[in-house]
Parts: C-alpha cells; structure tokens; sequence
C-alpha cells in the first residue's frame, strides 16, 4: 500500500509523462554518467512504468548522476528521464530526512548558466 | 396535410439496448401528420426497406421519418428507397436516433425521451416538405494531375489509357519525382532509373497527355465535374519546340555557380540546364538567377552556340486556362531540415548526410559518378553508421509525430548496396524498431543482418563528434547488451523523415479540400475512400496524402485514376437539389449574397414587377445559378433583408424544427 503512493508520487514529482517513452535509448546514448550508473537512464523511466520503484531508490545512479539534462533535452518523446532520477533521488533523502545542504548557503552558489534543477539536486545529494 | 409515415430502427441492439423503440413508435403516433408507425430490427435491410415501401402504398403515404443511425450512413438508401415506392426522394428525413441517441447515453428512460423528440422534430419538418428534384451538370472529360511524380504519371497513363484526355502539370522543369533521384529500389534492387524512365517517355509519346512541366497551378474555380484552372507556365526561356535537348549550351554556360537540385546540391550545375540525362521533356532551362544575361544583360554565350536557335532571353511567364471534370493531387514529399538536430552534426561535416543524398552519392549519373567516397576528401570510405528515425516519431516537437514508413527498407538496402560493392566497408545502423511489414519485405531486412554482416545495433545515437582526425566519433546506446557504445565512423547517414511538399498547402486551399495537423492531405475516409478527398471531384495519389514506398504508391495510383476514369464515363452528374433561391419581392439586390458565395452561383438582373394599378416598377435582384449551387447556405445567413432561402433548409423548416424540440 505504502509503496503505492510512493510510486504515485515519485511519478508526480517527476512532472513527465513516462508513459510517452518509446523505448529508444536516445537518452543512454547521450548520458555522459552512462559508465557510472548501474541503472542507466533508460531504465529509471521503464523501471517506473513498471512500478519498481525500490530497485530505483537503491541504485548506485542517483547520487552518479550529473544532472546535465542531456537527456532531457535529447528525448524525442518528450520524457525528461533526469527528471525521474531528481524525484527518486528526492524520495530518498526524504526518507532519510537528510537535506545535507543548508538553504542559505545556496545564493552563493547561484550562476545564471546552471540548470536550476542542478542547484535543487545538489541541496539533495552533498553532505557538507 | 402530409400523410407520414415514421420507422422506428433498433440497429440490431446498437440502438435498441438504450431506447425503447415501441414506445417511440406509440409516442408519435399522435404527431400531426403521422398516419403510420412502426419499429423493426433493421430498418437498412431488405426486409426493412420492403416494409417502407409497403407502407408507402398502403396507407398513401407522402412522406417518411426514419428514426435510425446518422444520415451521413443511410439517408441515401432510404431516399432510394422512398423513391422506389413513388414519392419524391426528398420527403424522407432521418431522426439520428443511434450516434446522438443511444451512443451517448446510458440510461434507457432519457434515451427514450430524447429519441421521441428528435422523431418528433424530423416530422415537423417534413411537414413543411416539398418534392425538390436535382438539376444536372454535364462533365467535362479531361482530368488534371497536379505533380509528374511515380504517382502522378501512374495515374497520368492509366487515365489516359481509358480514353480520357489528362493533363500533368509538374513545378520542376522534368517529371519523375523523387523516384528519378533513386540509385537501386527495395525490395527487388533494381534500378530506378530503369523502370521509371520507360514510364516517362510513354507520358510524352501518349497523345492523350499534356504536359505543362516547369508550371504551377495559379487558380482553381468550378466544382466536380466542371472545374476551371489557371496555370501559369514559368518562363524557361527556351522555345521548347527549336530545343532538341542537344546540350551544346551547358558547356557554353560560364554562370556553374547553380546548386544542382537533382543532386541534392551535392554539386554545382551551369546557369542553363537540362536536369538530368533522361529528363522528360529533354529541354533546357535557365535558372534566371543565376544567368549572367538575364541578370545584368552581359554573356549571351549559350545563344550563339545553340544550334537550333532556341534560346530567348526575353520569354515571360504564360497563363493557360482549362476545364476538367477531375483533378488529382500527387504532389509528393521532401525530406525534412536538419536545423533542430545538432546532435548529430548534419551542418557541422561534409560526412553527415541524409539517406536521399546518400542515393545521389552511390548513383553512376550522380556527383561522384557512383563510386562512393567521403565528401569532406573525397577518399574512400571504412565504416559507416546509419542512424535510423532521424526526425520521425519524434513528439518533442522537433521532428515529426508519424514512423516515415520507408526508411527501415531502404536503410536495410543501402547497408547490402555498400556491402555488395565495398565488403571491406563496415556498416553499423541503429534502430530503435525495424519495421519492415510486407511481401518479401522482412526476408529482405534479414539478409542484411544474416548474408551482408550489416551490425544491427538496437538503441539510438545521443551525439555525433567530428575528430580532429577527420572521422566522426558515434556516441550511442545499445539496449541488447546495456552499453554505451563508441563508433569511428568515416560517414554517418541520417534516415531522415519525411513530410509533404510544403506547397501542397496553397493546392489545398485552393482546391478547397483539407490536410490533416501533419500537411497530409485528407481523404474522405481513412477506411472506405482512401484515394478520395472530402471535396467531390478532388482525388489523392502518392505520399501527398501519407508516407508510403513505390509499391504502394504505384497501386494508389492506380486506384485513383480508376476513380477519375468512373467520374469522366458519366455524362452528366446529379447536381444538388437544396440549392438557394431569393424571395424577389424582399430582394433589394444589395449584392451582398455574391459576394460570400463561395462558388460564384449568384448574379444579378434586372427585372420589371407590377405595382398594382398598371404601375411596374424595375428592381435589380438576384439569381442563383442552380447548376453551380452548392447549397452551403452562406447567402441565406448573409441577406439582409431575409430574402434568401435555401430549399430543403428553408427557415420556416428550421423553425419548425426548433419549436417541436422546445415544445411540451
Ligand atoms: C532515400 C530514399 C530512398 C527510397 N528508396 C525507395 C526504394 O528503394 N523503393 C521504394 O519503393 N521506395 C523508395 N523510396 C520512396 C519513394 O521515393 C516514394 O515512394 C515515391 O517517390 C513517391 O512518389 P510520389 O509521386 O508520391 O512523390 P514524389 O516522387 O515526391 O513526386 C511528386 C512530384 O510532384 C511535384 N510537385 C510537388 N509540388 C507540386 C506543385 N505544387 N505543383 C506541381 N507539381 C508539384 C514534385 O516536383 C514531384 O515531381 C525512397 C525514398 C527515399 C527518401
Ligand atoms: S541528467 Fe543524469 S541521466 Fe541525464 S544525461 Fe545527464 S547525467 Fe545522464
Ligand atoms: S530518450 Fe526518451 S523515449 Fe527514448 S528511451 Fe529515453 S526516455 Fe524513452
Ligand atoms: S520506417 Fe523505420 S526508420 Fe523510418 S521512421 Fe519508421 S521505424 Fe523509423
Ligand atoms: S447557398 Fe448561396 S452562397 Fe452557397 S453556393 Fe448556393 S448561392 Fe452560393
């Protein structure tokens, strides 16, 4: 049951349509974290339509990922696979309570060229 | 008073599970003007029909309600039928009683309600009927194609061979299509240019056919049967009856800056050009751009070594006029541009191209005189990487929603072509479905992959580099053995989609029928009519109206010129009978009804009417010509004085009918 909803709202936080992938591997091809990952970015989207989202919240490539959003921007369906990892990544730390970044150090690290989702990824992801 | 009839249809239980058609039946019994009602299984069966025209008799009647399924699927039979018993086709009306009744509603008491009060509006009206009869129009049998393609010149000879006059007219200055571009074919691998330039010389040998190549289509007026057509003939500045397509003034030309169209501007070509060996007609143009002459009146060159005096500097465009009675649409397709898909480097290196140039490359008439070589040095190529899907199925808005249908075969074929003639060349293609569906086609994609060693590799290509070294370094999945793979490629080919002829949009305007959200024209149903349009007398062949390979094309085409040649065999046509007419009396003669007519049917004249008292008065009113009406009903909404109506939709009918849904 719980996992259910943990399910459902990972894909809603993820705010893309999974549903849409056609299966291509346009987004592996591009990921420059591939060699990294132990579940490439294909995956996270089939894996989740699936509903497997534990294999996913225990995988090394949450934290490998570069949030690039190569991806994302290479994707011809529209689907936003980086998108997917964020929200599982986010269902993690949620889970451990574990915002290791503090909220007033972000405006320093402010540049306009990063992707925003960066700086919400790295508030998840580094203990400092 | 009409005496009427109402026939209640369950359509099986299409419509019988949600309405309770004996109660229909009993309810209307006591409408004004019903004589008769009754309700049975399938009104649209022989069985059914019988029993209209039973009634018909029977109980004299003058007029008929169907309660049934919409009229667009039976209003024909059942005027037919009506028509058979003796009364006047137009005193049937159909209460649609399935697609707005029982379709869409679920509970059986608001079906029941509903169906009444549609049975009950369709009998106001036809009592307010009155026998219409259809005026005709005579057809004029000659038939216009618009696009010398493989489709156009399919349906061009077959037309032509039932007897029947045709008349191609082809934007380029040869006919042949994109087929002419084509080195071997799928699936049986054999030449283009040797099946294809048969067909086009019996389109010039064949008296029946007209070409007007180098033309466009400038106006289109006039309805099936009867369509008028204005072409202007683009300036070519050659006479075309002196040229004898020697090519003396090709060499002459110091203006060799052109891009050369038929290769894909792979290479350069002189300002005054035949396209290609086996253009049709074999007669020269000049591109004006490009001519120095025209341009700024300095050379002249290829007129004075033109031995048959054909050249004319001074030629201008030519309007010609014709009627026909059917035209064919088969305008065809271009590839897409690249400018959204920087990933894979098509603006950045000489040595990513898409499929159509690779065919000029491997061609023996094309830039590198059929050896193919790396364009960048011209040096032979080792290995080469097919990416498939450029472009197509592609919802991020880059590309385009739709699988181009033919890439998977003719990427399978230039992978075996390469392999036939180079082996040492290796031939990697990533796909990410090969969809290869047809007789002999999947046999044919295997034999890439079992006899030639074409490496198949299932994933798509995220980037492409191009090295310092010359080569292009492939970055891409491959799903099978979850890897990323890194290829150095001497070329890379993009199966790049395909989309309709951008100027189809102005032919679709002009010809008043529709394209779809992808510029594919529409046709009349996807099912049942595939080679027709929506618009009567307007007929599809070729990729215009969706991707499709030769084969299918061929047989398209043919299917349409077998709908043009049974339109052209009748000698006249049925015209519309809820044509409009004015009410002189109100007419003022305003103007305002010809000037939304769509079909130019409304003139005005001037005419006398007595005053009373041996007074007459002279009024200017209007007149419908009721052979081009079309009974759209854009007049009627337009007068202003309410003196246009329109038979069969006259307005005290759809005020009857309001009144009969809003009473109770
Ligand atoms: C790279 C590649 C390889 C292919 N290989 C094969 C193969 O091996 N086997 C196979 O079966 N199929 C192959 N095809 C598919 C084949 O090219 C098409 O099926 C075929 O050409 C369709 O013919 P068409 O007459 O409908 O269109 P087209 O060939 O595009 O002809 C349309 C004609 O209409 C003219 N036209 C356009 N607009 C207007 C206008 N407004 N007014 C007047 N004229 C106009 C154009 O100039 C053109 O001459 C290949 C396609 C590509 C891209
Ligand atoms: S965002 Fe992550 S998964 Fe996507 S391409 Fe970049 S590193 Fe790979
Ligand atoms: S690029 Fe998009 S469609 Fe292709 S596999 Fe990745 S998420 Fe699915
Ligand atoms: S035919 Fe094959 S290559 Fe072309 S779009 Fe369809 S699936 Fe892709
Ligand atoms: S109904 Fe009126 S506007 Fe429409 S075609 Fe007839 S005359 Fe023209």
């Amino acid at each position: 049951m719980e996992d259910k909803y943990l399910l459902s709202d990972v894909k809603r936080y993820s705010g893309t349509d999974t549903s849409a992938c056609m299966r291509c591997g346009k987004c592996s091809g591009r990921c420059p974290a591939y060699n990294d990952m132990d579940i490439k970015p294909h995956q996270f989207v089939t894996l989740i339509e699936r509903g497997d989202i534990e294999k996913l919240m225990q995988s090394k490539s949450i934290w490998t990922c570069l949030s690039c959003m190569a991806c994302v921007e290479r994707c011809p369906r529209n689907v936003a696979p980086a998108q997917v990892i964020e929200a599982v990544r986010d269902a993690v730390v949620r889970q451990q309570y574990a915002n290791k970044i503090k909220a007033e150090d972000i405006p320093a690290k402010i540049d306009e060229t990063i992707p925003q989702q960066l700086l919400v990824s790295a508030f998840r992801k580094y203990n400092k | 008073m009409q005496r009427i009839g109402v026939f209640v249809c369950w359509c099986g239980s299409n419509i019988a599970a949600t309405v309770d058609v004996e109660r229909v039946a009993e309810a209307v019994k006591s409408e004004p003007g019903v004589v008769f009602s009754t309700q049975y299984q399938y009104m649209c069966s022989e069985n059914g029909q019988q029993l209209i025209r039973q009634a018909i008799k029977e109980h004299n009647l003058t007029g008929v309600v169907v309660c049934s399924c919409s009229p667009r699927m039976h209003e024909a039979t059942f005027r037919k039928t009506a028509e058979s018993a003796g009364i006047n086709p137009y005193m049937v009306e159909i209460a649609n009683i399935r697609e707005q009744v029982s379709w869409i509603h679920k509970d059986i008491e608001e079906g029941t309600e509903k169906a009444i009060i549609l049975a009950r509006t369709a009998i106001a009206k036809v009592n307010l009927n009155a026998p219409l009869t259809a005026g005709e129009t005579k057809v004029t049998k000659r038939a216009l194609v618009i696009g010398g393609g493989i489709a156009g010149i399919q349906s061009a000879l077959d037309i032509a061979e039932a007897g029947y006059e045709v008349d191609i007219v082809e934007t380029k200055p040869t006919i042949g299509g994109r087929m002419a571009q084509l080195d071997k074919t799928f699936p049986t691998l054999d030449c283009a240019a040797c099946i294809l330039t048969p067909k086009m010389v019996d389109v010039a040998q064949n008296e029946k056919i007209t070409l007007y190549t180098y033309s466009e289509i400038e106006d289109v007026k006039g309805f099936v049967g009867n369509f008028s057509v204005k072409i202007r003939k683009k300036a070519r500045y050659i006479n075309e009856d002196a040229c004898t397509g020697c090519g003396v003034c090709m060499n002459a030309c110091p203006s060799k800056k052109g891009l050369n169209e038929f290769n894909q501007g792979l290479n350069n070509r002189p300002a005054i050009y035949i396209p290609f060996a086996q253009a049709i007609p074999n007669i020269a143009v000049i591109d004006p751009q490009q001519c120095l002459k025209i341009k700024n009146g300095k050379c002249g060159l290829c007129a004075m070594k033109c031995p048959s005096n054909a050249i004319d500097y001074t030629q201008t465009d030519e309007i010609v006029e014709r009627e026909y009675g059917a035209i064919v649409v088969a305008t065809g397709y271009k590839t897409i541009d690249l400018d959204k898909f920087g990933e894979y480097a098509y603006n950045e290196s000489k040595d990513v191209v898409t499929s159509l140039e690779l065919e000029r490359l491997m061609n023996a008439a094309g830039p590198t005189k059929g050896t193919l070589l790396r364009p960048s040095d011209g040096e032979h190529p080792h290995d080469i990487t097919f990416i498939q899907c450029v472009g197509s199925r592609d919802t991020s808005g880059c590309g385009k929603p739709y699988c181009s249908k033919i890439c998977c075969m003719y990427t399978a074929k230039h992978a075996m072509l390469i392999r036939e003639k180079y082996p040492d060349v290796k031939v990697h293609i990533f796909y990410i479905d090969v969809r290869t569906p047809g007789k002999n086609y999947d046999e044919f994609y295997r034999r890439a992959a079992e006899q030639y060693g074409v490496d198949y590799i299932k994933g798509m290509v995220g980037k492409v580099y191009p090295q310092p070294n010359g080569k292009l370094l492939v970055q891409g999945s491959d799903l099978i053995n979850n890897e990323q793979v890194l290829i150095e490629s001497d070329m890379v080919v993009l199966a790049t989609a395909i989309e309709p002829e951008p100027s189809v949009r102005r032919i679709a305007t002009l010809l008043t029928t529709s394209i779809d959200t992808n510029n594919f024209l529409t046709e009349a149903h996807a099912k049942l009519r595939p080679v027709e349009s929506p618009t009567a007398g307007i007929f599809l062949s070729g990729v215009c109206q969706g991707p499709k390979d030769i084969p299918e094309t061929v047989s398209q085409a043919s299917a349409c010129a077998a709908k043009v040649i049974g339109l052209l065999a009748k000698n006249t046509l049925k015209g519309n009978a809820c044509v409009a007419g004015p009410d002189e009396s109100m007419c003022n003669g305003c103007s305002v009804c010809a000037n939304v007519c769509p079909y130019g049917a409304i003139t005005y004249v001037d005419k006398e009417f007595r005053l009373g008292g041996g007074k007459t008065e002279t009024r200017r009113v209007s007149q419908v010509n009721q052979a081009i009406c079309q009974g759209c009903g854009a007049c009627t909404v337009a007068c202003p004085s309410g003196a246009m109506d329109l038979k069969g939709f006259a307005n005290k009918q759809i005020m009857a009918e309001v009144e009969a849904i809003c009473k109770r």
